[in-house]
Order: C-alpha cells, then sequence, then structure tokens
C-alpha cells in the first residue's frame, strides 16, 4: 500500500484498502474558518446535535475576513466564538490566530499518520508532515464533528519523483507550479499526489508545506510526503518525539509515476486564470504591476519572509507599487521581527498586515480594482480572486514577487 | 422527472465564478443565490427560471470548499448540473446538501437552450430539442444511501442521533 492507503486503512480500522473503495474513516482533527465554520454549526444545529464527538479534536480558525471587516463577517466570527465557548473545542481568537494551514503544524496539532479533515480546501497542506489531509465542505464538517468519522473514497495514487539539482531562487513554489503546469488543474481529480525524490528530501518543511498546499490546485485530494528526519527534527523542536512514521511500500501500486528533472526548472510564473498557466518567469517580464502580495497558506511563513527580505534589502518599492507583506501567524511575525525583516520590510516601503488571508481570496488588506494587476505568492488566480472580475493575478514565488515590487513589473530576482 | 432549459458553461468553472469570496460574508441562501455565476453571465439568478439545468465540460466546481457554491446554485432555482467531470469537493457537497449532479462523458452534445427531460431512476437523459438520449450511470450505492436520505445531515441523525 501506499502511505495514503496505509493511513487510511488504519482510520478505517481494516487490514488493507484499495483504490475506488468507500470507507468511513475516524478522524483526529477537524478544522473549519469564518466561512466554512459558520454554515457548519448551521447544519450541526439543523441534525438536533447536542454535543461534539472530542472537543479537543475540533479547531475553528477566524482567519479569513479577520480583523473582522464588516459587520456581517463580524457576526460570523462571533457565531464561531459562541459555538466554541458551548462546546468548549478550540478556537483561536485575533492576537493568537494565524492562517489555518500555517497555525495548526505550528501549533503541533497536525501530525505524522493522522486522518485529518477541514472545511477549507488548502487542508491538504498538512500531508507535508506525513499526514492524510483534505478539504471538505461544511455539511461533511458537520458531520465529522458530530460523529468523529467521514466517508471518503481512496484515491489512487500518483507519485511524483524529483530529481537533480534546483536552480537558484527555485523552491517549493516553482515546483508546485511547474508539476501543475505539467499535469494541469484537473490533472489529480479525485487522485493523491505523493511527492518523493532525492530533491523533495533535501527541501526544508517550509517548501514541503508549499508543495502540499497546492496539490488541490491539480484537483487532487490529498498531497503527501513521507517523513524522514527533516520532519523528526520539526517535530522534535516542538517537542514532540516518536512520531507515528509511515512510508510506502517500495513494490506498491501507483496509478502513474512522473519524474521531473529539477535542473530543468526556472523560477516560475502562473498567468491568469489558472495555476497551471505556469511558464519561466523570464516569459512574463515586462508585464507591468500595481499590487505585490506576499503572504497566504502558501507562502506566508519565516522561510519565505526571508527570502523575499534577502531581495528587498536595501531598496526601495518601486513608486506605482503597493507591496503588503503577510506574516501567516503571530510567531511568524515575531520571528521576522527579531530578526530586522520587518524593519527591511518597512525601509523598503512595505506595509504589513496582521496575520489574515485577506486578500489572497480578495477579502479585504488590498482587493484590487478594475483593470489592476497583482503579482503574489498566494495560490489561485482566478478571475476576480483578489478583487474586480476585470483585474488580473500572477502567481510567483517569494524572491520574483519582492523583485517584481521593485522594478514595478515582473522580474527575475537575478536582475536586482 | 426533472425537466429544463440548458444553461451551457465551458471547463474549469471554478468556485469563485459561481460565487465570489467577496460575497461569503454571509450564510443566507437567498442572497448567496443573486450572485451565483454573476461573473460569467450578468445577472444569471434573475435570467433562469426554476427548474433550469446547468451543464459545463470538465472539472466543474474545482477550487475551493465553499458549499456556499452548490448552495447558491440550488438557491437560484437550477434543477441538476450535468458536466464532463466534477471537481471532488464539489461533488461530494452538492451530494451532500441534495443538489442532483450527473457526470456525463456526451455533455459537450448539449447546447445553450435545449430542453432535458432527466429520468434518475433510470439513468436517461433526454434532449427533448435534439430528439436524443443519453445514458448515466447511476452513484455507487453507498452514495445512493446518503441520497435516499436526503442529504448527509439526514443520514447522520437517522443513523447517530437518538
Ligand atoms: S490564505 Fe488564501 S488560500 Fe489560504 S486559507 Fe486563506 S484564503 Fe484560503
Amino acid at each position: 500500500m501506499t502511505i495514503t492507503e496505509k493511513i487510511i486503512a488504519r482510520h478505517s480500522g481494516k487490514e488493507s484498502v484499495v483504490p475506488g473503495e468507500f470507507v468511513e474513516c475516524s478522524v483526529d482533527l477537524v478544522l473549519a474558518n469564518d466561512i466554512t465554520g459558520p454554515l457548519a454549526i448551521n447544519e450541526f444545529e439543523k441534525a438536533g446535535a447536542k454535543k461534539v464527538f472530542d472537543p479537543d479534536k475540533i479547531v475553528l480558525i477566524p482567519d479569513h475576513f479577520t480583523p473582522c471587516k464588516d459587520i456581517q463577517s463580524a457576526e460570523l466570527v462571533k457565531k464561531l466564538r459562541n459555538f466554541a465557548r458551548k462546546h468548549r473545542v478550540r478556537f483561536y481568537e485575533i492576537g493568537k490566530v494565524g492562517i489555518e494551514h500555517a497555525l495548526l503544524p505550528e501549533e503541533g496539532l497536525t501530525r505524522p499518520g493522522d486522518f485529518i479533515v477541514g472545511a477549507d480546501s488548502h487542508t491538504c497542506t498538512y500531508g507535508a508532515v506525513g499526514a492524510f489531509s483534505t478539504g471538505m465542505g461544511s455539511t461533511d464538517i458537520a458531520s465529522a464533528m458530530i460523529t468523529g468519522k467521514v466517508w471518503i473514497k481512496v484515491p489512487s495514487s500518483i507519485k511524483f519523483i524529483y530529481k537533480g539539482k534546483k536552480n537558484k531562487y527555485v523552491g517549493g513554489k516553482d515546483l508546485i507550479l511547474y508539476t501543475i503546469g505539467k499535469i494541469g488543474v484537473d490533472g489529480a481529480n479525485y487522485k493523491s499526489m505523493e511527492f518523493t525524490g532525492e530533491t523533495i528530501r533535501d527541501l526544508p518543511m517550509d517548501d514541503r508545506f508549499t508543495i502540499c498546499n497546492m496539490a488541490i490546485e491539480a484537483g487532487a485530494k490529498n498531497g503527501i510526503i513521507e517523513p524522514d528526519d527533516i520532519t523528526l527534527l520539526y517535530f522534535e523542536e516542538k517537542g514532540i518525539f516518536h512520531p507515528d512514521i509511515i512510508k510506502s511500500d517500495e513494490d506498491t501500486f501507483y496509478e502513474d509515476i512522473i519524474e521531473i528533472d529539477v535542473s530543468d526548472i526556472m523560477p516560475q510564473v502562473s498567468a491568469p486564470h489558472l495555476p497551471s498557466n505556469s511558464k519561466n518567469v523570464d516569459e512574463y517580464e515586462n508585464v507591468k504591476i500595481d499590487q505585490v502580495v506576499i503572504g497566504s497558506c502558501t507562502n506566508g511563513r519565516i522561510t519565505d519572509l526571508r527570502r523575499a527580505a534577502s531581495i528587498l534589502n536595501g531598496h526601495t518599492i518601486h513608486p506605482e507599487v503597493r507591496c503588503i507583506i503577510i506574516p501567516a501567524t503571530q510567531k511568524i511575525y515575531q520571528q521576522a521581527l527579531k530578526e530586522g525583516l520587518i524593519d527591511i520590510f518597512l525601509t523598503a516601503g512595505c506595509v504589513i498586515s496582521p496575520p489574515t488571508c485577506g486578500p489572497c481570496l480578495g477579502g479585504h488588506m488590498g482587493v484590487l480594482g478594475e483593470g489592476e494587476t497583482a503579482i503574489a505568492t498566494t495560490n489561485r488566480n482566478f478571475i476576480g480572486r483578489m478583487g474586480h472580475p476585470k483585474s488580473y493575478v500572477y502567481l510567483s514565488n517569494p524572491e520574483v514577487a519582492a523583485a517584481s515590487a521593485i522594478k514595478g513589473k515582473i522580474t527575475h530576482p537575478d536582475k536586482i | 422527472m426533472i425537466k429544463g432549459r440548458v444553461w451551457k458553461f465551458g471547463d474549469n468553472i471554478n468556485t469563485d465564478d459561481i460565487i465570489a469570496a467577496r460575497y461569503l460574508n454571509t450564510t443566507d441562501e437567498k442572497q448567496l443565490a443573486s450572485h451565483c455565476m454573476e461573473t460569467i453571465i450578468q445577472d444569471f439568478a434573475n435570467k433562469i427560471q426554476k427548474g433550469d439545468i446547468i451543464v459545463a465540460g470538465e472539472n466543474f466546481g474545482c477550487g475551493s470548499s465553499r458549499e456556499h457554491a452548490p448552495i447558491s446554485i440550488k438557491g437560484c432555482g437550477i434543477s441538476v448540473v450535468i458536466a464532463k467531470s466534477f471537481a471532488r469537493i464539489f461533488l461530494r457537497n452538492s451530494i451532500n446538501i441534495g443538489l442532483p449532479v450527473i457526470e456525463l462523458s456526451e455533455a459537450d452534445n448539449i447546447e445553450q437552450g435545449d430542453v432535458l427531460e432527466i429520468d434518475f431512476e433510470n439513468g436517461m437523459i433526454k434532449n427533448l430539442t435534439k430528439n436524443t438520449s443519453y445514458r448515466f450511470s447511476k452513484y455507487p450505492e453507498f452514495l445512493q444511501d446518503i441520497i435516499k436520505n436526503g442529504g448527509l445531515i439526514q443520514w447522520v441523525k437517522a443513523r447517530y442521533i437518538k
């Protein structure tokens, strides 16, 4: 069996499972946010449920429209907060909250071998620690909060093997944008993407989170990376020793095996309006931009801020560009402050937002007007994603975004 | 039996197309319905008649996990969504909230304005405009059980809540 099949088997009380089979799994963690949580609470109440299956295994995170942008979003967060108090489930208040997919791993709540479901499509991020995790809708989550279980069709797996030496300024974001460009936005629909190979083994955890985060952008049910020494060290630093390490059998069946030589990959940029429109950054050079966003559950971690700062250090933002930096969690913010990164950003002329999803989904804190163009380290460039239906989002890694902020147009970091 | 007029869409219709994130500060079905598909067809919710059918290409409903997407489609009166393929979270959500969805490889043969008649019992779609018909496969038993119960919450209620 693959790592994904093994985790599903364990959580469904079976010796083994095969792709295509429907099983009911017990869950280790259930997640919802300020957009999806209120709907789940409505359904929870409609079902007439009186209590949740296990308060410790439920997390409600108000991260999308917070600090609340208007009365309606304040009402949504209030609903989450009241439910959390009543049922004593985990809730992160403003001042503690961060973007869910950065916050939960940071808190040590997502562990290798876990089965995690969340009412947010980027729940697949936690595959980076070797967990099975997948996004679902609010009704699924309501049902999971009541029963501690979800139904699932066992996905078949595609194995991606990354080999070769990375070029300068190529990170997790470039590997995944390149991969999605290769297989398309439905290239892994319903399937599991297993990321393997010597290049992955060398990647720090933050890059692994970025890769698994965007598995959904190829339609995948989950993305996953086998735990290794880097994973173990990550957990040791959190005081978590001997996590449950599960690996794929060497001779197991994969629906497809795709080998990628990373020495071919240059920093990538995805043009509007699909993440699969990815090409080498050079191909989009000279696209003028109005705004840069460095943040999100894809690239708002400390490694990302360090990389952006390394480019911005000693430079100033182009006079016709706004550059918005969003540390994904309070801890990341604090760390960036300690390391002097925030100072570099402020000196360059960036604005720093509190941890929030904000502009990533066109919510607040940097929404685009008609005809405006942004380059962002986020994960989606759909029509209207960051604001006006006639606005344009290019996706990239933090270094490319930072270099573009300095030049006022999409730029290879080498040119700074 | 469902009968309705077709609204045709292309490939990769994503959840931001179906309902943009700026409208997600509510869970109200009517408000969500009023903005359904407006990025692609202005004023869609007012142009359609109750019972109308959405027909689309590959990967319908890709993107976010927002259940607001099928809720807004159902809320504005669309009776069923037919597509060559669906993104998996959208498919789950639709089944869970009781919006019928049909995977049909021949969806390309159906055009804007065609009138369809759908027989779920027998897995049959009649195209009354073109005078042809298409077969579709039924859901696996597990899902039929959820559908028969009227959605996931009713299913959970029947099984878990005394
Ligand atoms: S940062 Fe963007 S993609 Fe990530 S959870 Fe928030 S809205 Fe979704």
